[in-house]
């Protein structure tokens, strides 16, 4: 009816938009191991933009073994009944948890948003579970790097090295300078990370795929992975003896310091340069592992989300899902982090070349199928046999009396382990 | 004392404090190496090697261990965990102290049929792994409806102290001469009234072992602290994992240092203070059996 | 003790230290039980009941990690309980010799069992290190072949946490044995050397066979001590070089719950478990039989 005031038409709409107000402030409750200095300023520009929207942060953060205190918190926080909102859970966990049944779909916040168009197959695959959104990725770390330092290639006489046969000419002139030729760190994922790029820079994305992803016993027994163990095998002679337990960015550190000419590790190597206040390009090279140029193997970091109960706080998690997709939160997350962006649209021009040259590989190689997940990283495998897999690399390499054939026979088994 | 041979008694002495001091050092270097890191900054962490001392020492990592390292999202020291941790503590020890107490009693006072079974069956409970408490306790916190909450976790470290306050207690009660609860029992004096009376007042070296005992073990827990308390109940042991085992980026040595140094203050506070009392009340018979 | 009295009523006691005793028992016993069922599960990622019989325990036989960590836990026990408790009774024999520095001493022997392994274990781990630690240090004091690189060394590295684990505990059955040394009567050691008896005679003759009953309970928590050696490893070793250094506790903890197979690792328990039991219970039973 026209009588009624304009004034008491604008309140009750006021008070409606202010009850639905109310009832969207939420809580999430977020288990992650970030926990160092710049991963925490990356994680909250998150928690702000949850409580831009009139939400709580919970933060439940568990550090250690890149997530195994958490995996054992999580577990025995959904054994009691009370899962977090969210949980960093990434690779074919997520689709393990999704098994059990404790998952909640975003498929609504997925759909309007349009993720399917924004992310590669390969990443939007590994999110879903039964074609639903369980998931949702915040960044991608690229695994294929090799890191350099020029100063002491060019007191070596030493060449870059593009393959593997060029990789070992340059080994041998470090270590006649006097060098460490390789930085390593003696721990089962390390190992594991140098295999799967000796094995991709040698064998390519088909074998790749054949061995690691699909687990055929053909091609984990075959030729080139004969080739592909010799050759890692081959590497150890160019670590120093203090390699075993050393944490990877003590490895960098001698990259840094000069003590060694060389390390393969993924992009978060670059915050340990840019800490140490060396710049890309002039005191440190980024370089895609020998032989794997047009390939890109990743780690995406991704939260999973759980089922939890009261409307407020599956909104809130809906709102976290989709803060998370948002490209000012991916910038920032990714330019703290030293990783890139997942999705498609997010200005580039803030991150350094490393990044750049990251972003325009990532896109590549998404459209020529050489785009790949890491088995180190937890991103192919279920984590039973990555576990078991991992146990035999890093057996060979410590071992000395462990043949090739034993190694591969042990493999073969162990991608078998449920 | 023999005037024989003062000389080689002197060499005697002489090998014996050698020996003493030797062994001291094999037990301070730890401590020395983490006390003189902290004192480092990150410059003066890069030079020089792990035994060396500071050239310029600093308390900057204590203080950015406190009160502004990051632990998470959060940022802000050791200093929010640090209070949890005694409000977890200070409960557990005191319940499963006083359980141990009231089971010891009766199991070397009060014996029936099957007490020595009993007893040895918590006895073999301590060798038992923590990880296989974790999953079921889960469920049944769960069930009782305090899983993740600071109750949970007083629960879990209760339930786990019966075994070993009893032990001790047990093993001291039995040295505790019958004739004294006779004679009290002649005069009328109940079962309790003998406890209060009699038995507790002869418990003070007992009572400072197990205090003891269960106050280090619970303090430096980490399994049960991160599985079971809750967002706001994260013991101390937590933060000073979170603060120093981040999976990447930059390690801060002297910080790492100064937070461990800070997470044990309470324990070794307790073991230099109380020492004397602890080993008074093993020599009183704690675990003579 | 007594059966026939006119005090309080006999059922009392059974009625007090039941509650504290039942559910004492119930945590250890009901969750070993619990434990024992899911290793006959086919839990993965989370417990599920469904049944299958021996398979776990006839993966746990091949795998090859858990057999190291039992090889282990065979070596590691033994030096770990042994080197705790000689290192503790000679500490405590020469304490014992009225020094006149004995509370700092014992102090210092004392103190490594207040802190846990979280917060020492980088320092040992540094310690440990050919590159950053002992090692280093010699050769820049002009030691230059000396070396020291167990903990590298798969063959060897179990060592280096028996070192560590000694360091840890040797104070602690310092401080039990001293107490007994301290309360044994006088008048017999008088006695021996009356009849000239040396000191290592009366040590080796008289006092140390009289530590009988402290020597037990010594090493049950020692022992207690070795099977509970997780925080030890994982924060020196990690289970490293490879899993050269993994013991049952860090087995179990990596199956159950870093990799999805609860199953797997509540086999690996139950196998330890009844292993130390087929040491520990004939033990128990010799030792407290006689008490009565």
């Amino acid at each position: 009816m026209s009588s009624i005031p304009a004034s008491l038409i604008g309140l009750g709409v006021a008070a409606v938009l202010g009850l639905s107000g109310a009832a969207r402030a939420g809580e999430v409750e977020v288990l992650h191991y970030w926990t160092s200095g710049s991963e925490a300023k990356a994680t909250a520009s998150l928690k702000a933009s949850l409580q831009a929207k009139g939400h709580t942060w919970r933060d439940f953060a568990v550090a250690g073994g890149a997530g195994d205190a958490a995996m054992t918190v999580l577990k025995s926080r959904v054994v009691s009944g009370n899962a977090p909102s969210a949980a960093q859970i990434k690779g074919p966990s997520i689709q393990e948890w999704a098994r059990e049944g404790v998952l909640a779909s975003i498929d609504d916040v997925a759909k309007a948003e349009q993720w399917d168009s924004l992310l590669p197959k390969v990443v939007s695959d590994a999110m879903k579970y039964k074609g639903s959104y369980v998931a949702v990725p915040v960044n991608v770390h690229r695994i294929n790097w090799l890191w350099i330092n020029p100063a002491v290639f060019k007191k070596a006489n030493a060449k870059v090295p593009t393959t593997w046969d060029e990789f070992f000419v340059a080994a041998e002139a470090l270590s006649k300078a006097g060098v460490t030729p390789l930085a390593h760190g003696g721990q089962s994922w390390q190992d594991f990370t140098t295999f799967e790029i000796v094995a991709l820079g040698l064998g390519g994305p088909e074998f790749y795929k054949k061995a690691f992803i699909e687990r055929d016993p053909a091609s984990l027994a075959g030729p080139t992975m004969e080739k592909t163990l010799e050759t890692f095998k081959r590497l150890k002679a160019y670590t120093d003896r203090g390699a075993n337990g050393r944490d990877w960015n003590l490895a960098t550190a001698m990259v840094i310091k000069g003590e060694a000419g060389m390390q393969l590790m993924g992009d978060w190597a670059k915050g340990e340069f840019q800490a140490a206040g060396k710049v890309a390009g002039k005191d440190f090279l980024c370089v895609a592992a020998p032989g794997t140029a047009k390939s890109f193997s990743y780690n995406i970091d991704s939260f999973a989300m759980f089922q939890v109960k009261g409307a407020d706080k599956i909104k809130a998690q809906k709102d976290l899902a989709s803060a998370i997709m948002a490209p000012a939160f991916q910038e920032t997350f990714n330019l703290n982090k030293g990783s890139i962006p997942v999705r498609a649209g997010v200005p580039l021009d803030k991150f350094d070349d490393c990044g750049k040259l990251a972003a325009k590989d990532f896109a590549d190689s998404a459209k020529s199928a050489s785009l790949l997940p890491s088995v180190a990283h937890g991103m192919a495998v279920p984590a039973a046999a990555e576990g078991a897999m991992k146990d035999v690399v890093s057996q060979f390499w410590n071992a000395d009396k462990m043949t090739a054939k034993d190694a591969m026979s042990k493999l073969v088994a162990a991608a078998r382990t449920r | 004392m023999s005037p024989a041979r003062p000389f080689s008694r002197q060499l005697q002495r002489l090998l014996l404090l050698g020996t003493l001091l030797l062994f001291a050092l094999y037990f301070l270097t730890p401590l020395y190496v983490m006390l003189v890191t902290s004192l480092k900054d990150a410059d003066q962490l890069r030079s020089g090697h792990l035994l060396s001392l500071p050239s310029a020492p600093t308390l900057d990592a204590w203080s950015k261990a406190w009160q502004s390292a990051c632990t998470g999202v959060e940022c802000g020291g050791l200093r929010p965990f640090f209070v949890n941790s005694l409000l977890m503590v200070v409960p557990a020890v005191v319940v499963s102290t006083a359980l141990g107490a009231i089971n010891g009693y009766v199991l070397s006072k009060w014996r029936f049929p099957g007490s020595e079974t009993l007893f040895a069956l918590l006895l073999f409970g301590v060798f038992m792994p923590m990880q296989v408490v974790l999953l079921p306790m889960s469920q049944v916190l769960g069930w009782l409806g305090i899983a993740s909450s600071i109750w949970g976790l007083i629960a879990v470290h209760v339930l786990a102290g019966i075994a070993p306050t009893t032990l001790f207690f047990r093993n001291y009660y039995v040295g505790l001469p019958d004739e004294l609860l006779k004679a009290a029992m002649l005069d009328g004096a109940s079962f309790w009234q003998i406890f209060r009376r009699i038995v507790l007042p002869l418990s003070g070296p007992i009572l400072m072992v197990t205090l003891i005992w269960q106050f280090t073990s619970i303090w430096n827990d980490f399994l049960y602290g991160v599985v079971f308390s809750g967002a706001d109940s994260k013991p101390i042991t937590v933060g000073l994992n979170n603060l120093a085992n981040t999976s990447s980026a930059v390690k801060e040595y002297n910080v790492d240092m100064a937070a461990a140094l800070i997470a044990a203050l309470p324990t070794l506070f307790v073991y230099v203070v109380a020492g004397k009392y602890f080993v008074r009340g093993l020599t009183a018979g704690a675990v003579k059996g | 003790m007594q059966t026939r009295h006119s005090g309080p009523n006999p059922w009392l006691p059974r009625l007090v230290v039941a509650p504290g005793l039942a559910l004492g028992l119930l945590f250890i016993y009901g969750l070993m039980a619990w434990n024992g069922y899911l290793s006959f599960s086919a839990s993965r990622l989370m417990p599920n009941y469904g049944f299958v019989g021996w398979a776990q325990y006839e993966a746990l036989l091949e795998n090859d990690r858990f057999r190291v960590a039992m090889t282990n836990l065979a070596i590691f026990g033994p030096l770990f309980i042994g080197g705790a408790m000689a290192l503790g009774l000679l500490l405590a024999i020469l304490l014992d010799q009225k020094v006149r520095a004995e509370g700092v001493l014992r102090t210092i022997y004392l103190y490594p069992m207040a802190i846990s392994f979280i917060v020492t274990g980088t320092a040992w781990k540094w310690m440990l290190n050919p590159t950053t630690g002992l090692e280093q240090v010699m050769r820049q004091w002009g030691f230059a072949d000396f070396s020291f690189d167990w903990l590298v060394d798969p063959e060897r590295a179990i060592y280096c946490v028996a070192i560590a684990g000694v360091w840890q505990s040797a104070g602690f059955v310092m401080a039990l044995f001293l107490a007994a040394l301290r309360g044994i009567d006088d008048a017999i050691i008088k006695a021996a050397q009356v009849d000239g008896a040396s000191l290592p005679r009366i040590y080796w003759r008289i006092i140390i066979p009289s530590l009988r009953p402290v020597f037990f309970s010594t090493l049950m928590v020692v022992s207690h001590l070795a099977i509970k050696s997780f925080d030890l490893v994982m924060a020196l070793t990690a289970g490293g070089p490879g899993y050269a250094t993994d013991l049952p506790a860090t087995f179990m903890y990596a199956t159950a719950f870093t990799r999805g197979q609860i199953g797997l690792g509540a086999a690996s328990a139950t196998v330890m478990l009844a292993t130390v039991a087929a040491i520990v219970v004939p033990y128990l039973y010799s030792e407290l039989r006689p008490r009565k």
